[in-house]
């Protein structure tokens, strides 16, 4: 039996050791340079505004918001980031090259530089594109700042958006209201989702991952479900679409992006992300819910509702996914279908919490990041398919996992040219 | 009357297996990698990516070759478990060589599938989809005549149908008869003490992660050509359905065995409900039948929580430091 086994492993072995042989650190010293002084400009930059009179008239906090804190470990976070990104696209046009060589130059750069195709019209596009995106980011990321993670974003996304049209398509007597009352709804149903893995952790000790897997397939059903019984537009084989009294205004901004699809949700968006922070790192509440996430025992033993704090935060995690629903399906042209696999802005969300180290602004830029490239597949279509950027993108989530070891790398390198000691600080991601 | 009911019930069965034999396969693989302390959420990845190359190798075999369609089954289902088995490897380098968080590499595997099997798939054949659709269901002679069980099992049966049965005994026997399976079995429970015994535990989580890549693909390739006839971007959360099966079963190849034929039923009953008269009468709406085994699972989950049989070090990356 075990001949067997190690024949039929040695392949395998032979490729890991062959990954081990690489010289992954010396090639690492090589690529890294432009990363590390990247991260190591912005804390640098930081520094230099905050010399100045004007930069001391800023508050200190608004400082950490524009370079996302500035002690070391967190450049290096920074650029273990910007290195996942980087190897991400490298993959990809490496995918372009292997597809069609001579393209790949044009396609990767239209994938690259997406938002400016059109203009302000892709700019506006790129905004729209990435609101969902970005608020299912920060749902995943409030969850990793308090020790959960959320893989249930794409539930609770999909539960909040069928609210959201339902209460677009059937309570049209509310006027101007309306939209707001459906993006409500929206939260309201999305946290409910959120709390029913947080309450299964809280009180039966059930890992949360797995509850919201499984979570995320019987939202799928109960939303098919539910739209074929109340909002179903047998023709289309899809749900009705919301009235035009439901839909997010655009106020100005369909002046500013002409013909582009935004709206005021990448303001919605912008409060979120700003809540978050001052929720979490300005309230005695969000102090509980970190302190909780770090350490539960110990949470508990300092008189916190340890099992109170597990369950809103999966129900605050929950909260912003549905709005994401609301953002998604609360504009023209888009319907709910009936699918039978999870909405991957769910998973995608991963992705960007990652890479936006937890912090909500580092989210919101990662999230912009990932609404261009979105964009850039859209007008790449003619020269590859669009997929190419979700393959991007899982790369990029793969190197995140990695991360770990990339930040060693990197404060190896650092180590060694400045000859410093450097601390390593575990990223917010890195749970479980 | 009790003929036509006794038809009803065999012609049902001749769908629920070969459901369950997929869903049980991906379930085993699961068992190994999670036995061996890893979770592995990229089984639903890993399907993917071995039924579609698996549907890509049938397809080239079926039309630009003049192999026996079985032959061509055969080799289709081998590849296809060894690509599954060879992507699996990244899940295995990054949890187990690089001790990184098991959900988010496993996720990017997720995500990695379904799109590259969409890409190449647009790229090389111009559609999302790959068709194989051929009818695959052999009659084996002499058996096929016994009643009743050469009804369910020898007659219009699939090759994938005796490759699963003989995997579900393989597993119980290595997981619980060789000294490789009490190896692995101990690296899940208490890696710690399996290392002062001399077990390399890395060496057994990597074993663990492969094969698991190894069934998942082989399931991933069972899938499309014993259920879907073709393969379209996604395995229809299989993979998940899987996991769940595993959970359910409460990490025990037997009890997998058992409820696989209870979820394969559910979800034939939701995809056949027009045709089955008993469930046309009470007129329950088919997602209910797709939900029930996530329902079920998540009720195992929170009622057995004291008692869980789950790997005692099921998530947590070996690290020598914490000894």
């Amino acid at each position: 039996m075990k001949n067997i086994l190690d024949t039929l492993f040695k392949p395998f072995r032979a490729l890991g050791s062959l990954f081990g042989k690489i010289p992954w650190k010396t090639l690492a010293n090589w690529v890294l340079v432009p990363f590390v002084l990247t991260g190591r400009l912005l804390v640098k930059l930081k520094r230099k505004i905050g010399a100045t009179a004007f930069g001391q008239r800023l508050d200190k906090r608004w400082m950490k918001i524009l370079t996302w804190s500035g002690e070391k470990p967190e450049s290096i976070n920074v650029a273990s980031s910007l290195i996942a990104v980087f190897l991400g696209l490298l993959f990809g046009f490496v995918v372009m090259l292997v597809v069609d060589p001579s393209n790949a130059v044009s396609g990767f750069f239209t994938i690259l530089f997406g938002p400016f195709q059109q203009g302000m019209r892709s700019v506006g596009d790129t905004i729209f594109y990435a609101v969902p995106i970005i608020l299912t980011g920060l749902s995943v990321a409030f969850a990793f700042r308090t020790g959960l993670f959320n893989i249930g974003a794409s539930g609770q996304l999909y539960v909040g958006a069928f609210v959201a049209v339902y209460i677009g398509v059937q309570w049209d007597f509310l006027g101007p209201t309306h939209w707001i009352v459906a993006c409500i709804g929206a939260i309201l149903a999305g946290a409910a989702w959120g709390a029913i893995p947080g309450l299964l952790k809280a009180f039966r000790n059930v890992h949360e991952v797995v509850v919201s897997i499984m979570l995320n397939y019987v939202s799928i059903y109960l939303v098919n479900l539910l739209v074929r019984s109340f909002i179903f537009n047998p023709t289309l084989n899809r749900a009705l679409g919301p009235e035009s009294s439901a839909h997010i205004p655009t106020l100005f901004l369909d002046n500013l992006f002409p013909r582009s699809s935004i709206n005021i949700g990448i303001f919605i968006t912008l409060a979120a992300v700003f809540l978050f922070h001052v929720l979490l790192n300005r309230t005695v509440f969000g102090y509980e819910l970190k302190s909780v996430g770090l350490n539960r025992e110990a949470a508990r033993y300092a008189g916190m509702k340890e099992k109170r704090n597990i369950t809103l935060s999966m129900t605050i995690a929950g909260g912003i996914a549905g709005l994401a629903g609301a953002m998604m399906f609360l504009v023209p042209g888009t319907y709910i279908r009936i699918v039978d696999v999870p909405l991957e802005q769910g998973f995608t969300g991963i992705a960007i919490a990652l890479l936006g180290l937890s912090a909500p602004f580092g989210v919101l830029i990662a999230g912009l990041f990932y609404g261009g490239i979105n964009r850039g597949g859209y007008f790449a279509q003619s020269l590859y398919r669009e997929e190419i950027v979700n393959v991007i993108i899982a790369v990029i989530i793969y190197f995140s996992a990695l991360s770990l070891f990339t930040k060693q790398v990197i404060a190896k390198y650092i180590r060694k040219r400045t000859k410093k000691d450097v601390q390593l600080q575990e990223s917010k991601g890195d749970v479980g | 009357m009790i003929v036509e009911v006794f038809n009803e019930i065999v012609s049902m069965l001749s769908y629920v297996i070969p459901v369950m034999i997929a869903l049980m396969i991906v379930a085993l693989g699961g068992l190994f990698s999670e036995r061996s302390g890893t979770i592995n959420i990229a089984l639903e990845g890993i399907m993917v990516m071995g039924g579609f190359i698996g549907a890509m190798i049938l397809y080239v075999l079926l039309n630009h070759t003049e192999l026996h369609i079985q032959l061509s089954v055969f080799i289709a289902l081998i590849v296809g478990a060894l690509s599954g088995m060879a992507f699996s490897f990244f899940h295995a380098f990054a949890s187990v060589r690089m001790k990184s968080n098991q959900i988010i590499s496993a996720t990017a595997l997720n995500l990695f599938a379904a799109s590259v099997g969409v890409f190449v798939a647009r790229t090389v054949f111009g559609y999302r989809r790959i068709n194989v659709d051929e009818s695959y269901r052999i009659d084996v002679p002499i058996l096929s005549e016994i009643p009743i069980l050469g009804d369910l099992l020898f007659k219009n049966a699939f090759l994938s149908t005796y490759l699963g049965i003989i995997i579900l005994i393989a597993v119980i026997i290595i997981l619980y008869r060789t000294r490789f399976g009490l190896r692995l079995r101990s690296c899940g429970e208490n890696p710690h003490a399996a290392d002062s015994l001399g077990i390399d535990v890395g060496r057994m989580r990597y074993a663990g992660v492969l094969i698991s890549g190894l069934l998942a693909g082989l399931g991933g390739a069972v899938f499309v050509i014993a259920f879907q006839n073709r393969f379209e971007s996604d395995v229809r959360g299989f993979g998940f359905l899987a996991l769940a099966l595993l959970i359910s079963g409460q990490w025990r190849p037997q009890r997998i065995f058992v409820i696989s034929i209870l979820f394969a039923l559910m979800r034939v009953i939701a995809a056949r409900s027009d045709s089955i008269m008993g469930i046309q009468a009470i007129d329950i709406p088919t997602e209910v039948f797709r939900m029930l085994p996530y329902l079920l699972t998540i009720a195992v989950l929170a009622f057995t929580s004291k008692t869980s049989k789950a790997p005692e070090a099921l998530g947590e990356p070996y690290d020598t430091g914490k000894r």
